[in-house]
């Protein structure tokens, strides 16, 4: 697939047919991604995923991002890849701190443990998801390591002398 | 107590593992045996040559500790053979990363092995944290359980794990075998 016909899929088409929800497009060493709307996250999705010429099958990440000083805050990055099509394409959604995300869960069962990680380390809530909790860190684990805010060696108790005191 | 009177009744007396090991605490033949330092050097000759380790490893260290109980090293000519179970294991092989979420496992595991039992913590990571500083990962085994022996390496060679064990034989046989009993640990009141 040459960068052409590539552009006219996954930007041209995804635009044409989302033109009020796409707040931007980057192209970046041949990866497009969309900064879109949270609101029309799942009808991109399922678009993504039903549309006969880009077949989005497969979700290769969920990641979170904490931008800290920024508003909004956080970030919610997806990555899509079709493995019939050999496609990617990278979905941005911009999140305001106590903010919920819709959950893609029911459209990629994929998409469950990896929104299951982004709660655990950035404690962003996704909506409809079929079973939020801690994957990663112990169920009684406090706070959420990866927000900036977070102290690199932890807050000390039993298991961790060296961490930071928690007042 | 046997009586000598009713065999039936001394049989019966036999049944339970608390009334042997209460007819063995107070014999006085078993208690001049004890006293001999020869019979103490017997038993720790006999725990220090039957090793059996558990069967447990944590992160990368448990792929030294497969290698070192395959054919190149060989813990079997040592009397090193790892059991599938705490119940029958005398010695836990600390063997990677300990992280908050697997702690309680470890502990309950080392509580579920019998006396006398042993410890090493095997790698970095587990002698005091490693390279990770961090939010999740236990910062030393001896934070959760007691050790006896400290290997270090990132991960330590099959040989330096073959020296802790090593190590760990010559400590057995400095010990008083009969500190159990002595602070009444085990079975019985």
């Amino acid at each position: 697939m040459t960068p052409v016909d590539r552009d006219e899929l996954l930007i041209k088409k995804i635009q044409s047919a989302f033109r009020h929800d796409i707040i931007e497009t980057t192209v970046f060493r041949g990866e497009v991604t969309h900064l879109i709307q949270m609101s029309a996250l799942r009808s991109i999705c399922t678009f993504l995923k039903t549309d006969p010429e880009i077949k989005m099958n497969f979700i290769s990440d969920v990641v979170g991002v904490d931008y800290n000083t920024e508003t909004p805050r956080f970030e919610v990055v997806y990555h899509f890849y079709s493995t019939s099509k050999k496609l990617r394409i990278r979905l941005k959604v911009k999140v305001n701190d106590g903010e919920t995300v819709p959950s893609i869960a029911g459209i990629w069962h994929g998409a469950d443990w990896p929104e299951r990680e982004v709660y655990d380390m950035f404690g962003i809530v996704f909506e409809g998801h079929p079973n939020l909790k801690r994957i990663y860190l112990p169920e009684d684990f406090e706070g959420f390591p990866l927000r900036k805010e977070y102290p690199v060696r932890g807050y000390k108790d039993r298991y961790n002398p060296y961490g930071v005191e928690k007042e | 107590m046997v009586t000598g009177k009713n065999p039936i009744e001394d049989s019966i007396f036999f049944t339970t593992l608390e009334s042997i090991a209460d007819v063995l605490r107070n014999n006085p033949v078993i208690n001049t045996i004890k006293e001999n330092t020869v019979t103490g050097d017997v038993v720790n000759w006999g725990r220090s040559s039957s090793l059996w380790p558990m069967t447990f490893g944590l992160a990368c260290c448990a792929i030294e500790m497969i290698a070192a109980a395959c054919s190149r090293y060989d813990l079997d000519r040592m009397g090193i053979v790892f059991r599938p179970s705490p119940r029958q294991s005398d010695v836990m092989v600390v063997a990677g990363t300990m992280t908050k979420k697997i702690a309680p496992a470890v502990k309950k595991l080392y509580d579920q092995m019998p006396e006398p039992r042993w410890v090493i913590a095997q790698g970095g990571c587990a002698s005091a944290g490693g390279p990770y500083n961090t939010y999740s990962v236990v910062q030393g085994t001896d934070l959760v359980v007691p050790v006896d022996v400290y290997v270090p390496g990132c991960p330590p060679r099959p040989d330096a794990l073959l020296f802790g064990f090593l190590q760990l034989m010559e400590k057995i046989k400095k010990e008083n075998p009969y500190i159990l009993d002595k602070r009444k640990i085990g079975v019985g009141k």
